[in-house]
């Protein structure tokens, strides 16, 4: 029995210990230094302040509740039903996500949607569909089918079904998307300043302009408390909801989707039609850009001053592995302990895994400095990029799998736990095949978040190794025809290359999957 | 007690063991990302044979990023010489004490303007930010270039030039000292720019937008966007097809220049090496490779120009600039009153 305890300790220890030392000990240093030297801005920084953290706030909810609503249709269709071609279609609406904001921003900006709400709103719904058709996905193309058909064998409508069956079941995925869209949206960065000049700004932005270019690192640290308060609440709100309407339906061991018939064949068409055009627009952009003789060779020839582009591919998939991995690992553990325990603890425990989503890069990054040279130097090494976009991955691992173990009854577990079997056999046997498809989901987003190099990798000092958005933006800062065209082929690459390997994720299984 | 050979030769290797700490076999140098993202084994080839040191890069985001970078390290530095910062972030450094001081004996060869006496940093580069003007368009619509900064309060100017924002961009703020100098503090200045904003010009958050999704030449509305001297040649070096002249000229006139500079952190062990690096990259031999790879211009006047920069652009007369100093008082405070005038 002691080991039985050691071992839950162990598996509670190490993602405590990864979120301890990466995230929480690095942003007590950086805020502890910046207060220190803390001081009240001027009444009109604060009429600043505010508009900017009214700002943050409604955009993020806003932009939270249209991709919601916007990616609806395209989760029906491909969570309910098989049709051609319906793996490529989720793995397409995935691609934005990838994409470095300044090629985003400027295939918006050829479109002429730019510095407006509007654009902001457009662009945050592009690169979140994704986060909605996947986690919700995955749980609704699970949920059993017979508790539809009981409602509509009583004679329920199919809208009434939905709304009162099928729409509560739902609720633990769509509040988990919801969740992370909200925290990406709060913390906006690069979309903000490119689609929204200086008149929009986020608090995200602002503590970057406080931070890097105005030196007011008091200031900037007042900020990101304010906005490290903001993500607190939202993901207290969530977490006590999420508890609160965790259902325990017994789910299907895997989908078993219909063709789809009569009108659905259309709504079905329609539904996949209307998302993959609403994300090609901006695709097409980059695309038709591209289109330059020469642009997609030279991708593989020495420049004469960044290199050979395509060599940055290599260094960005030796990350995004590593990064998948660690944050597959840590991720994993982490909801076992948030599913099995339960109670106060364990809520704060996963709010804190997922607050790294939620907190400004500068924070991040310029934590790393202050705090990660001690007991060993990992300041500037290889390994702190992985490590970064780790954190950032990891609160995807955690939502897509808590939903999940969660739905397992307890008395799945119990059986088999009478019939002899030791916790971690209960574990293997029970809760690993449950929730490996949505680890897979998980480890999916791991991937792209890293490929796409997201948050405090810019603030990050580190070796000089290219990675594909960083040579993106390195094509991009330079004039001239053909770095235009390089970069924008080597971002048509970039899709490609996370088109490919979320198809391959989507297709692992870890071995045979039982029904319970 | 006999002294054997043998103990001879071990206090010899003890004792030549303490300079050989002073001679490191790796240099690091913290640079920005424009920097490090052209650094090859090529780069410092030319060090490491003189010297036997490697010299090890860390790419550390923009110039801003890394300045605070450098300040919030600087108990622990990150790295042994840092090269990229700018008029703009120099006062910071500088504040914070980042930097020990350095004199290199190729100061005397500095171009004129660049070296204002202060001994803690060493400047590189330079590079002058300026209107540039897409030359077929203007051939086309027979409209004659501006050569003057007033020209371009008339619509007809006005409304074909897009700038970019001082508050988000280096090159804007660089745009907007110039008028500050070249039109006149007070509200001179700012006459200027509400004649820009009647005239119709277009205000852009960075340079990419402004040059790739603005200018003429890629198929926006503005035919002038603030860019920088060097472009032109790079539009001639990284072309998809070969073109025989750049397609894209500078208009002389309202330029700002912008100054790198290299320091030694302060904390570091080596500062022998350090400083020897920084003669490095003052010398003729590294100054001769900076236009092609930063497209920026050197700072040393013995280095030469390669031919596509002599054929497509010129190094505008030097204009004056304001201090370090003044930039880091004043600039909040014209931001301020740029954004009332333009955004009000």
């Amino acid at each position: 029995m002691r080991s039985v305890r050691w071992g839950r300790l162990a598996v509670a220890a190490v993602p405590a210990l990864f979120i301890g030392y990466f995230f929480l000990y690095p942003l007590t240093r950086i805020l502890l230094l910046g207060l220190s030297e803390m001081s009240f801005g001027a009444d009109s920084v604060e009429a600043r302040l505010v508009r900017v953290g009214w700002f943050t706030l409604w955009q993020a909810a806003v932009s939270t509740l249209l991709t919601l609503v916007l990616a609806a249709p395209m989760t029906w269709a491909v969570s309910q039903f098989e049709f051609r071609g319906r793996r490529l279609a989720t793995a397409l609406v995935t691609v934005p996500f990838v994409l470095p904001t300044v090629v985003v921003g400027s295939a918006f900006v050829a479109l002429g949607w730019s510095e407006s709400v509007g654009a902001i709103l457009a662009a945050h719904v592009f690169f979140n569909v994704a986060v909605v058709v996947r986690t919700v996905g995955t749980l609704w193309s699970r949920l059993d089918p017979d508790l539809h058909d009981a409602g509509r064998v009583l004679g329920a409508s199919e809208w009434k079904v939905f709304r009162t069956i099928t729409l509560p079941l739902l609720r633990p995925a769509i509040a988990a998307a919801a969740s992370i869209v909200f925290l990406f949206t709060f913390t906006s960065f690069g979309v903000v300043l490119i689609l929204g000049g200086f008149r929009y700004a986020t608090l995200e932005v602002e503590i970057y302009r406080q931070a890097v270019t105005l030196f007011d690192i008091p200031l900037a640290a007042t900020l990101a408390i304010i906005q490290l308060v903001g993500v607190t609440g939202a993901l207290y709100a969530y977490t006590r909801y999420q508890e609160r309407h965790a259902s325990t339906w017994a789910l299907r061991s895997d989908a078993a989707r219909q063709q789809p018939v009569g009108p659905n064949r259309i709504l079905v068409v329609l539904s996949v039609m209307f998302t993959l055009l609403m994300i090609s627009i901006p695709i097409a952009v980059l695309v038709a850009r591209s289109l330059r003789p020469g642009a997609y060779a030279g991708l593989f020839e020495d420049d004469r001053v960044v290199g050979v582009p395509i060599s940055s591919a290599g260094n960005s998939l030796l990350f995004a592995v590593i990064a998948s991995l660690i944050a597959v690992l840590i991720g994993v553990m982490a909801a076992a302990v948030i599913t099995e325990r339960g109670g106060r603890l364990s809520r704060w425990f996963d709010l804190t895994l997922m607050l790294p989503l939620g907190t400004s890069a500068v924070t991040i990054g310029f934590g790393f400095i202050v705090a990660l040279d001690w007991p060993v130097d990992l300041r500037a090494s290889f390994w702190l990029v992985p490590i970064a976009h780790a954190l950032v991955a990891v609160p995807f691992v955690v939502r897509t799998t808590v939903p999940t173990l969660r739905s397992i009854p307890g008395e799945t577990r119990e059986a088999a736990r009478v019939l002899g079997a030791s916790p971690w056999r209960v574990w293997r046997e029970i809760d690993l095949p449950i929730m490996s498809r949505a680890a897979l989901v998980g480890a999916a987003f791991a991937f792209v978040v890293s490929l796409g190099e997201f948050g405090a990798t810019a603030f990050v000092a580190r070796p000089n190794t290219a990675t594909m958005p960083v040579m993106i933006y390195r094509l991009l800062s330079r004039p001239g025809s053909g770095s235009l065209a390089m970069a924008m082929a080597l971002s048509v690459v970039l899709l490609g290359l996370t088109a490919l390997v979320v198809l391959w994720i989507d297709r692992l299984q870890f071995g045979e999957i039982g029904a319970f | 007690m006999r002294i054997t050979p043998l103990l001879v030769v071990a206090l010899l290797a003890a004792a030549c063991g303490a300079p050989a700490a002073e001679s490191p076999e790796t240099i690091k140098l913290i640079a920005h990302d424009s920097f490090a993202g052209a650094v090859d084994e090529e780069t410092f080839a030319g060090f490491t044979d003189e010297t036997g040191i490697e010299v090890e890069v860390i790419a550390a985001g923009d110039a801003g990023s890394m300045v605070n970078q450098a300040v919030l390290s600087k108990d622990n530095p990150l790295a042994d010489v840092l090269f990229g910062v700018d008029d703009v972030f120099l006062s910071r450094a500088l504040d914070e004490e980042i930097f020990v001081e350095h004199s290199s004996d190729l100061l005397h060869e500095v171009v004129n303007g660049l070296y204002d006496g202060n001994q803690f940093v060493t400047p590189i580069d330079f590079g002058d930010v300026c209107i540039n003007y897409d030359k077929a368009w203007f051939e086309e619509a027979q409209l004659p270039v501006p050569t003057e900064l007033d020209q371009l309060r008339a619509p007809v100017y006005a409304s074909i030039l897009t700038v970019e924002h001082p508050a988000t961009s280096s090159p804007g703020l660089a745009f907007m000292l110039a008028t500050i100098r070249d039109i006149g503090e007070g509200d001179d200045w700012l006459d200027f720019w509400a004649d820009l904003k009647a005239g119709g010009v277009h205000v852009v958050p960075d340079w990419d937008t402004a040059y790739y999704s603005d200018f003429t030449r890629y198929g926006g509305d503005s035919a002038m966007v603030v860019s920088y001297a060097s472009s032109p040649p790079a539009e001639v070096v990284f072309a998809t097809e070969p073109l025989d002249e750049a397609p894209t000229g500078v208009i002389e006139t309202g330029c700002y220049r912008q100054v790198e500079y290299a320091g030694i952190l302060s904390g570091t062990e080596y500062p022998e090496a350090a400083a020897d690096l920084i003669d490095f990259m003052l010398s003729v031999e590294f100054q001769e490779t900076i236009p092609l790879n930063w497209f920026v211009f050197p700072a040393n006047r013995n280095a030469e120009l390669p031919e596509v920069f002599t054929e497509n652009t010129t190094v505008p007369e030097f204009a004056g600039r304001f201090t370090p100093e003044t930039v880091a008082r004043d600039r909040d405070n014209w931001i301020d009153q740029w954004v009332a005038v333009m955004e009000g």
